[in-house]
């Protein structure tokens, strides 16, 4: 990327300790059960399981077959039977199932089951009450943390964010807060820790209590600072289309695990490969954080490189090309059917973004956040119902215009309403239940028209004259929700924005709109603390804290304070982490994600539908 | 120093030493004849119960209880029944054996703790003889009825009451045992008992007869049996005047261990060991016998012995003429002492062996097993000059072995008589002693000085005389936050002591409010608990109280209690959404939130196959949504209900397969079905608007290519969509013809797209030009291929004279 980065960023520390940890331990359960065994995992460990232990190993321990945890009775010959599962009750409940059937055939057998990252009591409770605890051995794999990437780590928890935010169930809270111990244990001490969320702020105290009841050690530090957020501070980043190469993958092919499945029409053969987006493939790492737009000049710029490369050949002696063979063929083949792949990737989405639909999508999301036009985008959205384009879209777009426009007017909210209704089927009455309890798509009340919120917010700006007031008035006009650069008298700056050499942050955006979450993190890192930013937290719903570190060393290495761990609770994008890689070039700094799961708009909605109980 | 030897006794290869502890303190009158004596392992206090078969009822027996040295620390009338055996558990707690099956508790000082029952059927029979034993599962008592049943309890803290099988029939003395000893083994506890020359092993489930090796019926009857401290090995003396010595799993043992016993008569003490020597100790006295881990305490009413092999090293050391490492640096200090020559000399011997490191070892070790402080200072000293000639001496088993010693020695002060570990010392309620040995021995704080201050607080706790705040506010300060002191261990001995107040306060001071919890339910303090358990953020704990709550209370509260949590209450809807649907209805019922009701009903309606079910679950969903005031779902909903009527009679009469579709997947279907005029009947009937309408129709046409429908379609009215929709679907159905038809109709905004979209650049052109827009030029010129110049100069000029105006 052409900008001016600075060179003097320090070194993220080294988190495949985290696998080696996992991975023992695993070994460790599995050897709990001596002799031959099956395991049946659930769906949606398969990936992150495959990223500790390959099945090599698993056969290593006497796993002799494996299953996917599919409830259903299961064909399994083998005598023990070894779950490895989520605390969930649907499939503890399914465990139990398999055993009774067992019993009732009079067949025995030994399970064990081991719960990733912990067990809850509920779970205890079921084996209880369907009569089959004294039957089962139970374990548990305190496998809180995957490395997705250098500075990508997952709590593959999904489900955190609609128990969590939605049901206002609190039981992933504690395991965020073991996994922050976890980090601490490993990387700490921080020496500074910001918060902002209610979630966050009970991660953090679970964590803190944890700290307590442990042993502490003194050791040199490699994280410094600690940054905790929830994802309902900010949902409007998460809602908006992802135009960064890496986020774009994500909305169209699916990131799962780091790892993207290419389609034939992608791989221009008949079969599908498998491809591991990470920092280790060079091409992926250079395009990774670009603007799309930029994307595809690039790959052909480095298409037109690797030529050069590999023309070298001609003119060689034979010496000289036994090495260039020996050295660097391998890796120039390498390169090359990567590259072949993301140019492969980068014309499937051309395909699709390029229509005539997408644009208007695109032109209709930047009209809500910039604020103008706002009837126009309603007919647009009505449209996108009536004509069923996207069951899924429809109501992203519907979220984002509540939002921005802090709520519907009512006849918009209802007509808007029936119209998905008739489209989508009554059933969508509870999904537009859980929309309103997050408070993502609602009516407004009257007297609280963006009007009035402005004149409240320009009330605010006007009160607090001098240096300050410029970026503050900036962040509260992000704050309630819009980058109102029309209103505020900023020139529409599209055409003049150089998605190539970004200004900000707001490249992520085409340079529409600076994410809130980002923004946030860069403010308060900036001043060391919430102050000054006390009516934007109001505005947020407050729960910010910032807590300088126990016992952490104040004078410690100057590098560890600029690493700083960023933790999503309910998840985050891709856009999110380009846009911090970004920050983080700016100051000198390295940030690293924490996520309870990569999320982007269609898995946040997904997430909170209700129409298939 | 030969002196050391001097009451030494070689047995077998072996030698045993009796060392006298105390003379004691006390003043016994009788001695200790017709009296029950039991005294706790590991020097630990003894209890004393004079004349416990009462000769009148008038008379009672007084009991005594006095430290290892024989100082009083209580003594009191007995007033409760017969006794038929004194013991003491684990942590010096006198357990007193009634006749009736009873036990009574009383602590080191006599005052009353508790008592339990060893069950119905011993009560009748009444105990013919009890054991108290210890093992790792903490103090157990075994007793034998009248009855010859036996009944025993592992751990008498966790009181599981096991009677064992009946010994099966023996006729002619009806099962009684001659005597009998608890075994724990294999982590069980068996009895092993005797009847004649029999032997039983009793455990839970089956009585086995078993036979010792070697031991034949010559021998006669099994009149004792006595079992190691360790229930390792295990002794049976017969009728005939033969011993048996093995482990206690009943086979040879191996011959390089060799256990030996001692026997008492009445004026005669025996220690006998593998070999057929003995050895004999006359008596003047009654003893009562103490068997300790390493030897056997012999309490006379006079004074205390302590009989024991004697350590091997000592043996090294101190054997007449012994050349052992250790016994020459020892000689060899004695002679720098006397500044004698000799010293180097000896020193030269075990230094030419290189075993110096070794001898100090040996001293260090021989100290550690000396009682006398004399012979301990000496071997230090031995040691000590030893370790001066050598240079990579650790330390630490001098320095630790000293320290030990010092303790030692002072808690073997006759005032305090002898506990041996802190632990014991704190049970004594030498509170500052205590403290200040756990700092001496560095023991570090959490495992010392605040085991110490846990005791004291909860001896605190029960002092009678002192008022709840009084109490709180002392513990507070002494305790402070010592770590590993925790409150609500305090809080919960409190509440035993019937201190609930007390115990509400001082659980205030827990800061892990997750330990509060469980003290709290157990004083039905629940709604207490729950929001305890709310505060510390586990959920795990919060859903214990909760499922506790739900056993304990009645629907209503349990709900009422609920509601006052909202964190609690998510996570039980969780649960019962998954787990307890029909709960989760009362519990919206409860809290009239007919909304979440009505949610409900629409969700379970859902999971109704029955046309006839599912409606009128809607319909309740409906009165609930009216209830909620929310007319929108109230009315989507019913609309619902007309449209799966609908539906339904459309299948009937044309097997249509609608049900369940939305309605614009059916207003879909019954296009596609080519039934117009139901279709068009829905969009009346349920005010679809004119936009959606079209768009379907249009799709629909398009899709099966009933273009003359469509066109008629077009002309039916002005298109609420427009035009440009028609080009565009008749484009996706590769129709560019019939595309064409509709260019001309779209409206002048919209012309230059739907130009671009048939492909006719011309007219694209045409248009752009015609309206001057900047962005519509350019969206032409990007089209235009580089070839066709005439166009491109157009363009280009028509766009210039856009830019100039």
């Amino acid at each position: 990327m052409a900008h001016s980065a600075r060179t003097d960023c320090p070194e993220l520390p080294d988190f495949f300790l985290l696998k080696r940890l996992a991975r023992d331990q695993l070994i460790y359960l599995l050897e709990q059960l001596p002799g031959k065994k099956d395991l049946f995992i659930e769906a949606d460990l398969m990936s992150p399981l495959d990223r500790i232990a390959n099945v090599s190993t698993l056969k290593q321990h006497e796993v002799d077959k494996l299953y996917k945890v599919e409830y259903k009775p299961i064909v399994s010959t083998s005598d023990q039977l070894c779950f490895l599962i989520r605390p969930r009750i649907q499939t503890v409940k399914w465990i139990c199932d398999v055993a009774n059937a067992d019993k009732a055939t009079g067949r025995f057998r030994r399970y064990k089951i081991i719960f990733t990252p912990q067990k809850f009591y509920a779970c205890d409770a079921v084996l209880e009450e369907q009569g089959i605890i004294g039957d089962v051995t139970t374990d548990e794999w305190s496998f809180y943390l995957l490395p997705l990437d250098d500075d990508i780590i997952s709590l593959e928890l999904p489900e955190f964010f609609r128990d969590n935010f939605l049901a206002g169930d609190q039981r992933w809270v504690r395991t965020a807060g073991s996994a922050l111990h976890l980090l601490h244990s490993l990387y700490g001490p921080f020496s500074k820790v910001y918060g902002i969320g209610r979630c966050s702020k009970m991660a953090y105290e679970s964590w803190r209590e944890q700290v307590e009841e442990g042993e502490q050690k003194a050791r040199q530090a490699e994280i410094g600072k600690v940054f905790l957020i929830d994802r309902d501070v900010d949902f409007v980043t998460p809602l908006c289309s992802q135009v960064v190469y890496e986020g774009l993958v994500d909305d169209i092919f699916k990131i799962k695990c780091a790892c993207v499945e290419f389609g034939p029409d992608v791989t221009s053969s008949d079969k599908s490969i498998k491809v591991m987006l990470n920092s280790q493939d060079r091409v992926f790492n250079e395009i990774r954080n670009e603007h799309f737009s930029n994307v595809f000049g690039f790959l052909s710029q480095k298409a037109r490189n690797l030529q050069t490369s590999y023309d070298k050949r001609r003119g060689m002696d034979i010496k000289q090309m036994k090495t260039f063979v020996s050295e660097e063929l391998k890796g120039l083949k390498q390169e090359h059917r990567l590259l072949s792949l993301h140019i492969g990737a980068c014309e499937s989405i051309m395909k699709k973004k390029t229509k005539q639909d997408f644009q208007e999508l695109l032109k209709t999301e930047h009209s809500l956040l910039e604020g103008f036009e706002i009837r126009e985008s309603i007919s647009f959205i009505e449209e996108h119902i009536n004509r069923q384009v996207s069951m899924i879209e429809s109501l992203r777009l519907l979220c984002l215009l509540s939002i921005t426009e802090n709520g519907l007017l009512p006849k918009d909210y209802r007509s808007l309403k029936a119209q998905y209704l008739q489209s989508y089927g009554v059933d969508h009455l509870l999904t537009f239940a859980n929309l309103r309890q997050l408070g993502l798509l609602v009516e407004q009340q009257p007297g609280e028209t963006l009007t009035v919120m402005e004149s409240k917010v320009g009330k605010l700006v006007n009160d607090r004259t001098g240096g300050e007031t410029g970026f503050l008035f900036n962040l509260l006009l992000i704050t309630i929700f819009v980058s109102l650069r029309i209103r505020a008298g900023v020139p529409k700056s599209d055409e003049e924005y150089d998605l190539r050499v970004p200004r900000d942050m707001a490249y992520i955006f085409s340079g529409a709109y600076v994410p809130l979450s980002c923004k946030l993190i860069e403010q308060v890192l900036e001043r060391d603390g919430w102050t000054g930013l006390e009516e934007v937290t109001r505005l947020l719903n407050g729960h910010e804290f910032a807590v300088t570190g126990y016992g952490a060393d104040s004078k410690a290495k100057n590098d560890a304070q600029r690493i700083i761990l960023v933790m999503f609770l309910g998840g985050c994008t891709f856009s999110e982490i380009s846009a911090l890689r970004f920050l983080g070039r700016e100051r000198g700094c390295k940030f690293i994600v924490v996520t309870t799961a990569i999320t982007n708009s269609s898995r946040l909605i997904e997430a909170l539908l209700d129409n298939l109980v | 120093m030969a002196f050391i030897t001097a009451n030494w006794n070689p047995l077998g290869e072996a030698f045993y030493r009796s060392t006298e502890l105390y003379e004691m303190c006390w003043n016994l009158r009788d001695g200790l004849r017709d009296c029950l004596v039991a005294a706790a392992p590991y020097g630990g206090p003894i209890a004393l119960l004079r004349e416990p078969v009462r000769r009148s009822p008038s008379s009672r027996p007084q009991l005594e209880i006095y430290s290892a040295s024989g100082v009083a620390i209580a003594s009191f009338p007995w007033k409760s029944g017969p006794v038929v055996q004194l013991g003491w558990t684990v942590s010096d707690e006198l357990l007193c054996i009634q006749e009736d099956g009873s036990v009574l508790i009383y602590d080191l000082f006599g005052s009353f703790k508790r008592h339990f029952s060893m069950g119905q059927e011993v009560m009748q029979s009444q105990v013919l003889e009890a054991k108290v034993f210890h093992s790792p599962y903490g103090t157990g008592v075994a007793i034998v009825t009248a009855s010859s049943r036996f009944t025993l309890a592992t751990n008498i803290d966790d009181l599981k009451l096991r009677r064992l099988p009946e010994v099966p029939g023996n006729t002619w003395s009806a099962g009684e045992p001659t005597c009998w000893v608890v075994l724990t083994q294999d982590r069980q506890t068996k009895v092993l008992m005797s009847n004649g020359p029999e032997l039983y092993i009793l455990d839970t489930t089956s009585c086995t007869a078993v036979v010792p090796p070697g031991l034949g019926p010559q021998a006669g009857s099994i009149v004792h049996m006595s079992v190691s401290f360790s229930y390792k090995y295990l002794a049976l003396f017969t009728d005939t005047g033969h011993m048996w010595t093995g482990s206690s799993h009943l086979c040879r043992r191996p011959k390089s261990q060799q256990p030996s016993v001692v026997l008492m008569w009445d004026r005669l003490l025996m220690v006998a060991g593998v070999s057929h020597d003995t050895i004999q100790f006359p008596l003047e006295d009654p003893c009562v016998l103490i068997g300790e881990l390493d030897g056997v305490r012999i309490i006379s009413s006079a004074n205390q012995e302590l009989l024991q092999e004697v350590p091997l090293v000592c043996q090294e050391i101190f054997k007449i003429a012994s050349m052992a490492p250790g016994a020459l640096l020892l000689e060899a200090h004695r002679e720098y002492q006397k500044s004698s020559q000799k010293a180097d000399e000896y020193l030269r011997e075990i230094k030419e062996q290189s075993m110096l490191g070794e001898a100090v070892r040996q001293c260090v070790e021989a100290a550690g097993h000396e009682y006398d402080s004399n012979t301990q200072k000496s071997l230090l000293r031995a040691a000590s000059f030893g370790k001066c000639f050598l240079t990579d001496f650790s330390p630490e088993a001098f320095v630790s072995t000293c320290r030990e010693l010092r303790v030692l020695n002072a808690v073997r002060e006759r005032g305090v008589g002898l506990p041996l570990t802190h632990t014991q010392l704190v049970y004594r309620q030498f509170y500052p002693l205590a403290i200040e040995v756990c700092r001496y021995l560095k023991i570090p704080d959490y495992q010392g000085v605040s085991r110490v201050l846990k005791h004291w607080a909860s001896c605190k706790v029960q002092q009678k005389d002192l008022s709840d705040e009084a109490i709180a506010r002392a513990v507070c300060v002494k305790v402070g936050d010592s770590p590993g002191v925790s409150y609500s261990h305090i809080a919960a001995k409190a509440y035993e002591c019937g201190r609930p107040e007390l115990a509400i306060k001082l659980l205030d001071f827990e800061a892990r409010s997750g330990e509060q919890v469980p003290l709290l339910l157990k004083m039905k303090r629940s709604q207490l608990a729950l929001s305890k358990a709310v505060e510390s953020g586990d959920t795990d704990l919060v859903y214990t109280v909760v499922t506790y709550l739900k056993s304990e209370m009645n629907r209503g509260d349990f709900f009422m209690t609920l509601r006052n949590q909202p964190v609690a209450l998510s996570l039980y809807r969780q649960f019962c959404k998954l787990q307890e649907q029909e709960t989760l209805k009362d519990l919206y019922n409860q809290d009239d939130d007919h909304q979440e009701l009505a949610n409900y009903y629409v969700t379970a309606s859902y999971r109704e196959k029955r046309l006839e079910s599912r409606l009128s679950l809607l319909q309740t969903a409906v009165d609930e949504y009216n209830k909620a005031k929310n007319e929108f779902s109230a009315k989507a909903t019913e609309e619902e209900m007309r449209l799966l009527r609908f539906q339904r009679k459309l299948d009937d009469e044309k097997g249509a397969g609608l049900l369940g579709l939305s309605l614009q997947a059916t207003m879909e279907a019954l296009l596609a079905l080519g039934l117009h005029k139901q279709a068009e009947q829905l969009y009346r009937d349920f005010r679809v608007p004119d936009k959606r309408f079209w768009w379907l129709k249009l799709k629909s046409l398009a899709e099966k290519e009933e273009w003359e429908e469509l066109e008629k379609f077009s002309k039916s009215k002005k298109s609420p969509i427009g035009y440009l929709a028609f080009v565009e679907v008749c484009m996706k159905s590769n129709n560019k013809p019939e595309a064409k038809k509709y260019v001309s109709k779209v409206t002048p905004e919209q012309r230059v797209k739907a130009h671009l979209a048939v492909g006719d650049l011309e007219g694209a052109a045409d248009a752009a030009i015609e309206r001057k827009s900047d962005s519509e030029l350019a969206a032409v010129l990007a089209r235009c291929p580089a070839s066709d110049r005439q166009l491109l100069d157009r363009l280009n000029r028509a766009a210039a004279a856009a830019a100039k105006k």
